[in-house]
């Protein structure tokens, strides 16, 4: 038995009838780690040997005849921008190089209760900022489809490592596109719950009114079992909601029998790619032949989306990144003698204040510097009501769209990106076309409600194709189940990278 | 829309980032595009629209003063660039910024 | 309001008060780390108050609750809904770089709080513009002597809740701020709102102070504002006060700067140098970027709430006052005294009160005995080891005749050291209640051996029965001198 070729719901239910122990499971990937990932860079931190030790004890308990979880001896890769406990937690920063948190995320703690393994903490976007991992301190990841290809961001390890089969899950978060869209460019699935039905406890703050954790994984079913674990109310989280979490993994068989899914005319705007323009027809053909109909629907402000979420999401970043200044854990600075100056304008009024500042300058790359700048800029004295006010404003009618949208249809569907997989090096250059990825995800978060993201064909030179589907507030039943009916009439999902088979 | 050198320095004090001059330089035009594209927001009459800070309508969530375990002091100051065993250390400040 | 402050300066001097009071609940604002003051530094720390990357804050009800308290008793009006804004800055002693507080929608505003001088030299309606809830910072420690050594950081205040009280520039004068400052510690400590304890920082004042100067033609002129901070306690602050209106007096007839033309100033209180020194204006300070907290979701407080609040409150100390001087029929100034004492005292004075039968005897031995002893001692009520019933006990004695009060003073003073009951030490030194007859035996041989007292008092100078009074206590010290007086006159005028 290939444990790398079995779904996360196949895996889980081996090991619990005793067809593959937690530690094979579990050896397996790793070894796929070892070999695959000096290519890919999906990880910057990989516990073989925490892992090993988490799936024997699974075994022994299995054996002795204990319960388990139900996650049981399932392989899980964790984004590095969720905090635990034993092992190091940098979210691709310098600035957090070697930092171990003394706590778990929530999310980590219900995978560990639910005994999952965790193997490692995937490579991202610096603090999730970006939309291509190229942002990370510690390299690139590459796409598993095409090496010279960026998976996207700012999840990307954990897209890749799963598209890679170097685990059958992984935990994403997604602020403005950041579970969907790397999802999306890898040809898996990824879904960004309901702001509020994760617990957002222990996740590296970069934007908190926009920040969710969500499961990736090369199945929509997979991302159902994975997110019945992780969702929840916590109490220490006081924007987690106090909504029952529902058994997702049952909600699955109901068949898609008069689904509305609206189709909005912007997306079709100039800049689609052709071939993802194709994919996303075809993928609507798919929903109306399994009985759901396509209606057209309007979100007028969603082209405000980019603009809007480039306001709110630094701004808030500006403060939530202010605890990074080198006084009580992070980088510091070496101070050489004297005040120098940072640059003709900057003269340091005291040595804390130049402590700060060249902490701050040697820790944080330079999008991560945009971003503060940017918030810090819109949030300061005389621009604070022509930026960030009026952005929150516009925040409203965005989400209100979607409001009147759902009273239309049940979900909403499209691309996730206007091309796929770009070049690696290819945006770099230019902050605000990289921007652009986000067209079709930020709203999602801006209006605080859920969305899926799957593949849904491939180009011609053999990239994945993603469809998004989004849907009103808490509903993940529905997101899952329409995403696991195409997967049952469709089979890209199961298509694998033939470079790094 | 163009912001001037001095300003992206200020801002860049105000955030307590050291910037090179070629990176203030090279911070200068990379927000000026940017803030010239989020200004596309000034097209839009929001006159009559009241500010979305959060997409929660949830109020009151509270929790019970009841203590809670803390951390041991060598965890609390297990990350710190620098300390002495009770304390952080930072380069010398005087007074308290005294919760104004 | 008016004022009968009799002053002599030729200038106003107007004060605003920007006061942060520490709210007493076990834990923090957002965490669930101790408040106690006092441990060992960083021993009360977790990742929220240590600001750690992923730490979330969730608010702490009591404080909530204790603040909407206090809010109610200095007469302001409680929001229908409030939320939290970060205001954004870099203290070593903030550790996440963002104070949780309260920016343009308060929990509460409007208020007032009164001071009346009980000598009625002054009082005083102060308004409060505004009070609200935020989290403390820690605390830096500098060793000045150490010249370049690093500061050192203690978060274990950091996220303690603090209530900011605001007040309109009302008051008048040094003496005024210290007794409005008085006014608002036994009113917080009366609600069991804060322990307003200076001297462990539980209760911090900042003063905008400057001087209104009548002109020859007519016009005010203002002196520029001035913020004083690092005063530690309200001898400090009305110190610093006349201080600084001297000082602004002086500076005023040197430049004739005026208000509006120079940025407000901050100077520090330096207490044993006795003045105050311009301290260090940071230039961006006060651009702190505030913004909703994202992290916080807002309140809602609906009447119910308010009069479930109202409920709990208790009697203020000025409602207090009045309910005193009328139940037990003391003057105002005795009400003034024993509800400054606090809750417990006045609780200790209606005990002994209510058995006593009588307000005023019960007040004067509060007033002169108890207090006394308190303050000799350095003791609270609390602690206090002659207890309502055994001081009601001794009264009652007094009152029956037994003994009289200095005798009285005498029992008080060895049941205070002896910690026997009133009735065993009153039978340890013998005193025993002089029965009838023995009284007019006594008066009896008295008469006797006093012709010439005898004579006078039959001439007419009742006065004279007085030396009777002192030869009686030698025969008999537990004899009571009105008594005795009584009886001799009895005596006299029957033969």
């Amino acid at each position: 038995m290939q444990p790398a070729e079995l779904s996360a719901v196949e895996l889980v239910a081996a090991i619990r009838q005793g067809d593959l122990t937690a530690t094979q499971c579990t050896e397996a990937f790793l070894d796929r780690i070892a070999r695959l990932d000096g290519s890919l860079n999906a990880f910057l931190h990989v516990d073989r040997d925490g892992a090993l030790a988490t799936a024997a004890a699974i075994d022994a308990r299995r054996k002795a005849g204990k319960p388990l979880g139900p996650l049981a001896g399932l392989p899980v890769a964790v984004k590095d921008a969720l905090c635990t406990r034993d092992l190091p937690t940098t979210c691709a920063s310098k600035m957090l190089a070697g930092f171990r948190p003394p706590y778990d995320a929530d999310t980590v703690a219900r995978l560990r209760a639910a005994d999952a393994v965790i193997v490692g903490k995937t490579n991202m976007d610096e603090f999730a900022m970006g939309g291509s991992n190229e942002n990370s301190a510690f390299g690139p990841v590459k796409n598993p489809w095409d090496l010279t290809r960026a998976p996207g961001g700012s999840s990307g390890g954990s897209a890749a490592c799963v598209a890679a089969d170097m685990a059958p899950v992984a935990i994403g978060s997604d602020t403005g596109g950041s579970i969907r869209q790397p999802a999306g460019l890898c040809g898996i699935t990824g879904l960004k719950p309901t702001y509020g039905r994760v617990s957002r406890r222990g996740l590296v703050a970069f934007a908190s009114s926009l920040d969710q954790i969500g499961p990736m994984a090369r199945s929509a079913a997979d991302c159902a079992l994975v997110l019945e674990a992780i969702a929840g109310h916590d109490p220490g989280d006081s924007t987690s909601l106090a909504a029952e979490v529902p058994r997702y993994t049952d909600l699955l068989e109901q068949p898609l029998t008069g689904l509305r899914i609206g189709r909005v005319r912007d997306h079709y705007a100039e800049g689609l790619d052709s071939e993802v323009r194709k994919g996303v027809d075809e993928a609507f053909a798919v929903f109306e032949a399994a009985g759901a109909t396509v209606h057209d629907v309007e979100l007028p402000h969603a082209k405000y989306g980019v603009a809007t979420y480039y306001l709110i999401a630094p701004c808030e970043a500006s403060s939530n990144l202010a605890r990074y200044d080198g006084a009580h854990y992070g980088h510091r600075a070496q101070l050489g003698g004297g005040h120098r100056a940072g640059s003709e304008c900057q003269q340091f009024e005291s040595p804390l204040v130049e402590m700060y500042c060249r902490s701050r300058g040697e820790g944080f790359g330079p999008e991560v510097k945009r971003r503060i700048m940017l918030g810090t800029y819109a949030l300061s004295a005389g621009y604070y009501d022509a930026y960030y006010a009026k952005a929150l404003k516009v925040r409203r009618l965005i989400r209100q769209d979607y409001l009147d949208a759902f009273q239309k249809v049940d979900l909403i569907g499209g691309p996730v990106s206007a091309t796929p997989a770009f070049k690696l090096g290819e945006k770099t250059g230019d902050p605000l076309a990289m921007y652009l990825v986000d067209l079709y995800t930020v709203a999602t978060n801006l209006a605080g409600v859920g969305g899926i993201s799957f593949p849904c064909g491939f180009t011609r030179g053999g990239l994945p194709v993603g469809f998004q589907l989004q849907g009103p507030a808490l509903a993940e039943p529905l997101l899952l189940r329409a995403a696991d009916r195409f997967q049952r009439l469709t089979d890209w999902h199961t298509r694998r990278p033939k470079q790094i088979a | 829309m163009t912001l001037a050198r001095q300003d992206v320095a200020k801002v860049a004090s105000l955030a307590r980032l050291a910037l090179s001059d070629d990176e203030l330089q090279r911070m200068t035009s990379e927000l000026s595009k940017i803030v010239g594209f989020v200004s596309q927001l000034e097209e839009l009459d929001t006159a009559a629209v009241a500010p979305l800070a959060h997409p929660l309508d949830t109020q009151n969530v509270f929790r019970d003063d009841t203590p809670r375990p803390s951390l041991t002091t060598a965890e609390a100051l297990q990350a710190a660039p620098r300390h002495d065993g009770e304390c952080f250390l930072v380069p010398a400040v005087l007074g308290e910024s005294g919760a104004a | 309001m008016t004022t009968s402050s009799a002053t002599t300066d030729p200038y106003t001097t107007v004060i605003g008060l920007e006061v942060h009071v520490q709210l007493q609940t076990h834990t923090k604002l957002f965490c669930g780390c101790s408040t106690t003051f006092g441990s060992p530094p960083n021993t009360q720390v977790c990742p929220t108050c240590l600001g750690l990357p992923g730490s979330l804050p969730v608010m702490n009800r009591e404080a909530f609750t204790l603040a909407v308290r206090a809010a109610l008793a200095l007469n302001c009006r409680i929001a229908p809904f409030t939320k939290w804004d970060r205001k954004n800055y870099f203290y070593p002693d903030l550790p996440k770089g963002y104070q949780i507080s309260q920016f343009d929608l308060p929990f509460s505003s409007d208020g007032w709080l009164e001071v009346v001088d009980p000598k009625g030299a002054f009082s005083r309606k102060v308004g409060i513009i505004r009070v609200h809830l935020e989290e403390d910072a820690g605390k830096s420690m500098h060793d000045e002597a150490a010249g370049t050594a690093d500061t050192r950081i203690d978060l274990n205040r950091a996220g303690t809740p603090l209530c900011e009280i605001v007040t309109q520039p009302d008051l008048r004068s040094p003496q005024e701020a210290r007794a409005w400052l008085n006014e608002l510690k036994l009113l917080l400590v009366y609600l069991g709102v804060s322990d307003c304890n200076m001297q462990e920082g539980s209760l911090r004042v900042d003063a905008n102070v400057n001087l209104h100067i009548p002109q020859p033609d007519g016009r005010i002129a203002k002196t520029p504002i001035v913020e004083i901070k690092n005063m530690n306690s309200f001898r400090s602050v009305e110190r610093a006060l006349t201080y600084e209106a001297a000082r602004q007096y002086g500076e005023w007839q040197a430049t004739g700067a005026e208000l509006g033309k120079t940025p407000k100033q901050t100077r520090g209180w330096d207490d044993p140098a006795g003045v105050t020194r311009a301290q260090r204006h940071k230039e961006e300070s006060s651009d702190y970027r505030y913004f909703p907290e994202p992290d916080l979701v807002p309140v809602t407080v609906d009447e119910a709430q308010i009069a479930a609040a109202r409920v709990a409150m208790g009697e203020p100390p000025a409602v207090l006052r009045m309910t005193l001087a009328e139940r037990w029929k003391i003057s105002a100034y005795d009400a003034d005294v024993l509800v400054n004492q606090g809750r417990e005292l006045v609780a200790y004075y209606e005990d002994v009160a209510t058995r006593v039968g009588e307000g005023k005897v019960a007040s004067n031995w509060l007033q002169q005995d108890v207090l006394r002893t308190l303050n000799e001692r350095g003791e609270t009520i609390d602690a206090f080891p002659i207890r309502p019933d055994a001081l009601a006990d001794l009264i009652g004695r007094v009152q029956k005749g037994d003994f009289d009060t200095s005798r009285g003073r005498e029992i008080f003073a060895e049941v205070l050291a002896s910690g026997r009951s009133v009735a065993d030490v009153v039978a340890a030194l013998g005193i025993a209640a002089v029965a009838d007859d023995e009284l007019i035996a006594l008066c009896r041989e008295l008469i006797a051996e006093n012709p010439k007292i005898v004579a006078d008092v039959k001439a007419g100078k009742e006065q004279a029965a007085a030396g009777l009074i002192g030869q009686a206590k030698k025969k008999n010290p537990n004899v009571n001198p009105g008594k005795v007086r009584q009886m001799c006159l009895d005596l006299i005028k029957a033969t």
